[in-house]
């Protein structure tokens, strides 16, 4: 039977290979957070509709943790002054935190993962308040946001590396581009 | 037959119609619908949108204005059936004998579609609604078997909808007050079952516990599949042992079944699923017109592995076969 | 204000069953009692022979006989009984599902806690059609009966107001499943637990009933203290439903506060001694959790429950 006949759908992102973990544990986070402060003011200006998705959540704390990775993000939405830094490890205080290999959080910010599935496979977990991660995700689903080039792409050379690699990952997977299906 | 899909928002109902979808059921941001999640459903302006997308493409837009009207806060309801009727919805899903009411007396040409939360089991709850309101359509609850369906469907002279996929009630929808006894709200009132608000997650001697408005309701060990911590898929303690008392954590998947739902006369095969991302929605509705498009044609269906996207990676196809119960 | 005895949600084995309706229609200062089989039509021909017994009794001793339809109407043996029962000349009904609707002839009826009255305009609709009493869902808080009753003066609305709380029906027998049966072959364990079999969280919490094909809450709601709220909000009638305790006694102590003989508080601590070792919950009325006991008026006591909080946010 062909490929397209079966209509198994997979939701196990890939890991991150761990030289790439190992290779970005040295470098020093403060040329990142630039980066980050770019890329959130591109995306509260080309989607401000995620605000009224976020409700009163856009005020809350957010953690995102790729477990495969040796730093975290701290994500504050607040559309007066939005805030994203990079930090070696998640603060306490935060409202809801989501934590999962990148790949998986980079798929389910894209839409090309599920997020519910991957919570069933507990390849993603999420701890706090989990009516806001849930807003969080559901904002970001409907924004349609090409998380990753943003995400990685403003880090330099390093960053389009870690991009190429991480979409390579996600491509393997039949149900992730969409490409496959056709 | 027609697919019927979920969209919780814009985007997803946009991935529906390029997906293969012949119907979108969605609802608005409040309390007027039955998935009143957080960061989901549409805007005034977002739902005339999308229909306008949908019909664009040659797609139906239902919109669920499916949960009971508050005493004294009838106009929020009123105001959904009529911005959505001005907006172009094909039809209007409802479950109130209030909204259904109003909706046929004050707008005699909206198709209206009887939502599962009306729970009408039978064709004789069916004769009522078609009777009293003009319902052209049922939503049948997910409690019954094929060959129960069939029988419907031979008595009753309005269409049946059946949930082929995603989130399974095991008790029957419209009339259970689970949610709002261990939180306050419930899913006829609030549109919402076991709400993320009163969710917690905790790890405990190695296990994850979840609790929902403070009691447990589930403990997972590493790796050990998760679902939604609903009360009727947890696990608990009775003097005859502990476990999944009412259900495992299951999701639907009737992918099996649809020949037989097809001779049973069913209209529409409806997916379930408005909380879920739009992953969810293009990759299961691709995987239903395949299946619908090789039952057609009278080739053997693609063998359907949606697993993945099911609670506890689990599916079942639930009462429609006998035995369930 | 009036006293209505819902019928026996759970199965009693049928000499149990006829003897505490005699007592009741003896004994029992209600006004109105429904009897006959809400939840499981396998379990009708059990009582079918002392229905006949246990209506004369309640009626020679003034109280008004209401006919419970079932709940969940599928197969068609449970059609086939509910059009007899609706169109039985004798019998007044108690709808608890709208099938009911379809076959009932322009007569009055009485409306059950499993029919889905949420507002006033869905009251009004079966006002129309012949309702004459409606006993709300019990997850209805205060505001929205009271705007019910004053939106249907001409029908009397009753509240749940003892018991274990209904809280879900199903097709599937949770009773058969624990004990490892088919709801086709359940060799009808659901008698072994009169009370209802109960449902504990893993760390010991008492959450739920398990009654067949039905669930109920594990504690017991109580609108004892909140009679004189409620008979200001326009309720006409509160609902006990039977429990494996003295429910005369529990009349009794109904009555007793409704007719203002009693400190609703006094009554409370009485019902206690009664129905021992069985939190008392009233947190629907309040909008709150359905297991909290809140205070009279809204402020919280805190839950009766070992385990979960009260949560402050649910309060307001």
């Amino acid at each position: 039977m062909p490929e397209s006949e079966t209509t198994g759908l997979r939701v196990m992102p890939p890991r991150l290979p761990s030289w790439l973990s190992r290779a970005v544990a040295p470098l020093p986070l403060a040329p990142l957070q630039p980066a980050l402060a770019l890329m959130l003011a591109r995306i509260s200006r080309a989607h401000p509709d995620l605000y009224d998705r976020l409700g009163n959540h856009a005020e809350k704390r957010f953690g995102i943790g790729p477990t495969d990775l040796p730093f975290a993000f701290v994500l504050e939405p607040r559309p007066s002054r939005p805030l994203a830094r990079a930090v070696r490890s998640l603060p306490g205080g935060l409202d809801a935190s989501i934590r999962g290999p990148l790949a998986g959080l980079i798929g389910m910010a894209e839409g090309t993962l599920d997020g519910d599935a991957l919570f069933f496979s507990r390849v993603l977990w999420v701890e706090g308040d989990v009516a806001a991660a849930l807003a969080l995700r559901n904002a970001i689903d409907d924004a349609r946001i090409d998380f990753g080039k943003l995400l990685l792409g403003g880090f330099g050379p390093l960053g389009v590396r870690f991009a190429d690699a991480v979409r390579q990952r996600i491509r393997t997977l039949p149900a992730a581009g969409g490409t496959s299906w056709s | 037959m027609e697919l019927i899909c979920p969209a919780g928002t814009p985007a997803s109902l946009e991935a529906a119609v390029e997906a293969g979808a012949d119907a979108i059921y969605c609802g608005f941001r409040d309390e007027t619908n039955a998935r009143n999640f957080p960061g989901l459903n549409f805007s005034r302006d977002e739902l005339k949108k999308s229909i306008a997308f949908a019909h664009r493409h040659g797609v139906k837009v239902l919109v669920a204005i499916n949960t009971f009207a508050r005493a004294g806060s009838f106009g929020l309801w009123q105001a959904a059936i009529d911005d959505a009727v001005a907006a172009g919805a094909d039809a209007l899903i409802l479950a109130d004998l209030a909204t259904l009411d109003y909706a046929a007396r004050r707008h005699p040409a909206q198709r209206l579609h009887v939502s599962v939360q009306a729970g009408a089991a039978n064709p004789d709850a069916i004769r009522f609604y078609a009777e009293s309101f003009g319902a052209r359509r049922v939503v049948l609850p997910r409690v019954l078997n094929v060959m129960e369906i069939a029988a419907i469907v031979r008595e009753s002279a309005v269409e049946t909808e059946v949930f082929v996929f995603g989130g399974l009630c095991v008790m029957e929808e419209g009339r259970c007050s689970l949610s709002s006894y261990a939180t306050g709200q419930s899913p006829n009132m609030n549109g919402v079952c076991s709400p993320a608000s009163d969710v917690a997650y905790a790890e405990r001697d190695g296990q994850v516990v979840s609790t929902l408005g403070g009691f447990t309701i589930n403990s997972f060990g590493k790796g050990e599949p998760a679902g939604y911590p609903t009360l009727c898929k947890g696990r608990f303690a009775t003097p005859k042992g502990s476990g999944y008392i009412f259900e495992e954590p299951v999701s639907l998947d009737a992918a099996v079944m649809l020949p037989a739902l097809r001779d049973a006369g069913v209209t529409a095969f409806k997916i379930e699923g408005r909380q879920r991302g739009r992953a969810y929605i293009a990759g299961v509705v691709r995987s239903f017109r395949k299946i619908l498009a090789a039952i057609d044609e009278g080739r053997s269906p693609p063998a359907a592995d949606l697993a993945a996207m099911a609670e506890g990676q689990t599916s079942t196809v639930g009462a429609y076969r006998k035995g369930w119960r | 204000m009036q006293l209505t005895l819902g019928p026996v949600l759970y199965h009693w084995t049928p000499e149990r069953w006829r003897e505490f309706y005699f007592r009741i229609a003896d004994e029992a200062p209600v006004d109105t009692v429904v009897i006959g089989e809400a939840v499981c039509s396998k379990r009708t021909p059990f009582k079918q022979d002392h229905i006949p017994a246990v209506i004369e009794r309640l009626e020679a001793a003034g109280k008004r006989v209401l006919h419970a339809s079932l709940i969940l109407v599928s197969l068609p043996r449970e059609r086939r009984q509910t059009r007899e029962l609706v169109q039985a000349d004798e019998a007044e009904v108690e709808i608890n599902d709208l099938t009911c609707l379809t076959g009932l002839t322009r007569k009055p009826f009485a409306v059950g806690p499993f029919v889905n009255v949420y507002n006033e305009a869905a009251a009004g609709f079966l006002a129309a059609r012949g309702a004459t009493r409606i006993c709300l869902p019990p997850e209805l808080p205060l505001p929205a009966i009271a705007v019910i009753a004053a939106a249907q003066p001409k029908v009397a609305t009753e509240v749940f107001a003892f018991g274990k709380v209904p809280l879900a029906i199903s097709a599937r027998c949770y009773h058969a499943r624990a004990h490892k049966l088919t709801k086709d072959n359940c060799r009808f364990v659901c008698e072994q637990d009169p009370d209802g079999m109960p449902v504990k969280t893993l760390d010991g919490a008492e959450f739920l009933s398990v009654n067949g094909v039905q669930t109920l809450s594990a504690g017991c709601a109580s609108l004892l203290r909140d009679v004189p709220t409620l008979r200001h909000a326009g309720v006409a009638s509160l609902r006990l439903s039977p429990q494996c305790c003295d429910m005369v006694a529990v009349a009794r102590l109904f009555r007793d506060v409704v007719d203002e003989r009693i400190d609703p508080g006094e009554a409370e601590r009485r019902l206690g001694e009664i129905y021992p070792d069985v939190p008392f919950s009233n947190g629907f009325l309040y909008g709150a959790p359905g297991h909290v006991r809140m205070e009279v008026g809204g402020g919280s006591l805190g839950a009766m429950h070992r385990g979960p909080p009260v949560r402050g946010r649910m309060l307001s």
